[in-house]
């Protein structure tokens, strides 16, 4: 990125000055370096994303942030309804709510280390994982009904869970305000034998060790320990949220001269709050949503399962659920003011600083815990909210490593077996169902996760508490 | 399948599909081949099953995504993969017909599904010597 047409605010925050049309500045965040190898695109997205009506303050793109479609991955927007504001299908995305889980196992990296390959064939044969996988759960119509308004909460009163999981899950599992109505026959077909399924691409499900503590006030509150192995399940609404995502970006986009909306981009392609189109595809992004919620509550219920049987000892309990694709009506403080907004998170994740009145009372004192997915093999990071992060950026925190190149070069320069052999000999044992999937998803395909949350530390977007590393990844 | 060519575009995040044929059909079908490439070798799959598609859109940059959006939705819904397509426009009205298979994990060793067909530097054009072209970018 063209670092002149910056303007640097301090060491870790870059602006892209208002000047007209734009109604408000961009801000980057990041070092130096990483702020310079940023692609332009995301220089061009994000200012595409200032022109959009009704904004509340500047609009970020996080340490993260590269190339998306309509706002860039890492990209976080907010509006105020009563001003004009919209929402956008293109600045949630396809994913909606996709997210991270994080389980504690009271296991030590010690207690598994014989029995790594075994627990890994058992985790990739129970949890459905990749390309044509069907899980064993069948929704019809009215169940289909209940969990998209339910969410996880509906997956625990079916008996994937117990109510400690819903505490430590945002929304306590379920976002009020879904419209089951306002979800296509088609987004349901989708969806009907996906349940409980982790999809493919980035998504995954790792067993990985507490490899070292940044903070540890914090760490204790969260319960983490040094070579404590916790579970991270990464994954999103499924075929539900994707045929969502596809179903309003469409109307959205032929509706949008209607509503007088000039688009700089057709992704960015939104309605405004207060229109009835809009108001139909909030009822329906909660409602996919609860189906992502639901769909991690599921998983885990099958993660369970699968650890009674490898180690009756280990106890899995949730440390938190946090999603980043979203949009949520969250109240911000904006030049001392206090603002009903409509906060866009696309690939960026919520970070509620110490004394959020949203968080549960048992975390409340530390902050809510900032989930990072790495790469396959590199490490993934448990950040915390801090009372800086609302005056940051909204609340908000990266979401990940960012991919460093594309899958076409990935798969160019390593080859799949090459990867898993690789990972093998540091230890880490992976199983999935296409070694053209794991060259794609080869961990220096990634940018480096250790900088991207320095970075998001640096800038106060949230601090540093633990990093861990991967002993088991199960990959789509 | 003759005269047409597809290429896979570099994209940070996810991936473009870019073709060029002699006919707006023949491109169409030419994306509809890249798009499975994402996912499998199109030459494994055996063309067992037809699925017709329907599209109607206001222009042809649009009705590509509807199109590949279609076959999306379709692979998803019935499990499968297509490998054959046949393409008639009329207009910016399209019926198709898509041939393929339930996926098989073994033989097809599908890398990765498909969520949806983006507007992001999403164009369909002809040039002065009657060449089509067409891009758009997929989110993986």
């Amino acid at each position: 990125m063209d670092l002149n047409r910056l303007r640097q605010d301090s060491e870790f925050a870059w602006r892209i000055p208002a000047e007209a049309p734009m109604t408000v500045p961009g801000i980057l965040y990041g070092d130096r370096e990483q702020i310079l190898q940023m692609d332009d695109k995301v220089y061009e997205q994000l200012r595409n994303v200032t022109l959009l009506p009704g904004l509340v303050g500047p609009v970020y793109a996080m340490p993260d942030a590269h190339w998306g479609y309509g706002f860039p991955i890492g990209g976080v927007a907010a509006f105020d309804a009563d001003a004009g504001g919209v929402v956008s299908a293109g600045g949630v995305g396809f994913d909606i709510s996709c997210g991270v889980r994080l389980l504690h196992t009271g296991l030590q990296a010690a207690d598994i280390e014989d029995a790594k390959s075994a627990l890994a064939d058992s985790l990739y044969a129970n949890i459905p994982v990749g390309v044509g996988s069907e899980g064993s759960i069948s929704l019809g119509p009215e169940s289909m009904r209940d969990m998209l308004e339910g969410g996880a909460r509906w997956a625990v009163d079916q008996g994937y869970g117990c109510a400690g999981d819903l505490e430590r899950t945002e929304e306590c599992g379920c976002i009020p305000g879904a419209d089951p109505d306002a979800v296509s026959e088609r987004a349901r077909k989708r969806q009907r034998r996906e349940m409980g399924t982790l999809g493919s691409g980035n998504h995954y499900l790792e067993v990985q060790r507490v490899a070292e503590l940044f903070d540890a006030g914090i760490a204790s509150a969260y319960g983490l320990d040094p070579d404590h192995l916790v579970i991270s399940i990464h994954c999103g609404s499924r075929g539900l949220g994707h045929q969502i995502g596809t179903d309003y970006l469409r109307e959205m986009l032929l509706a949008a001269s209607d509503f007088g909306l000039t688009l700089p981009d057709r992704e960015l392609a939104c309605a405004p709050i207060h229109s009835e189109l809009g108001q139909r595809y909030i009822g329906a992004m909660r409602a996919g949503m609860n189906c992502a919620l639901a769909n991690r509550q599921i998983i885990t219920h099958l993660t369970r399962a699968v650890f009674r049987e490898h180690f009756p000892q280990a106890e899995l309990t949730m440390l938190y659920d946090v999603s980043h694709n979203i949009c949520k009506v969250e109240t911000h403080v904006v030049e001392g003011v206090a603002r009903e907004l409509h906060v866009h998170r696309k690939g960026a994740t919520r970070a509620f600083g110490p004394g959020n009145p949203d968080l549960d009372l048992s975390l409340r004192d530390a902050g809510q815990p900032v989930l990072i997915g790495g790469s396959m093999g590199t490490g993934s990071y448990v950040l915390a909210g801090t009372a800086d992060s609302e005056h940051r950026a909204l609340s908000s925190a990266c979401h990940g490593a960012g991919r460093a190149m594309s899958r076409r070069k990935a798969r160019r320069e390593y080859g799949g077996r090459q990867v898993v052999d690789e990972l093998a000999r540091r230890g880490i044992v992976v199983r999935s169902p296409s070694l053209r999937g794991i060259a794609e998803e080869a961990p220096l395909a990634y940018k480096d996760v250790d900088r991207v949350v320095d970075n998001a530390d640096r800038a106060g977007l949230a601090r540093k508490v633990a990093r861990l590393e991967p002993v088991v990844c199960v990959k789509g | 399948m003759h005269n047409r060519r597809w290429e896979h575009l570099e994209h940070d995040a996810d991936i473009g599909l870019r073709a060029t044929a002699p006919s707006r059909e023949r491109l169409f079908e030419a994306m509809a081949e890249a798009l499975t490439a994402l996912i499998a070798d199109p030459k494994d799959v055996r063309p067992a099953e037809a699925v017709p598609i329907h599209c109607e859109a206001p222009d042809d940059a649009l009705l590509l995504t509807d199109w590949l959006n279609a076959l999306i939705y379709e692979m998803a819904a019935r499990k499968m993969l297509f490998g054959a397509w046949h393409v008639s426009i009329d207009g910016h009205v399209l019926d198709a017909v898509a041939r393929g298979e339930t996926v098989d994990r073994a033989r097809h060793k599908p890398v990765v599904e498909v969520k949806g067909a983006t507007y992001t530097a999403l164009s369909v054009n002809q040039d002065s010597a009657g060449t089509w072209h067409g891009q758009c970018i997929v989110d993986v």
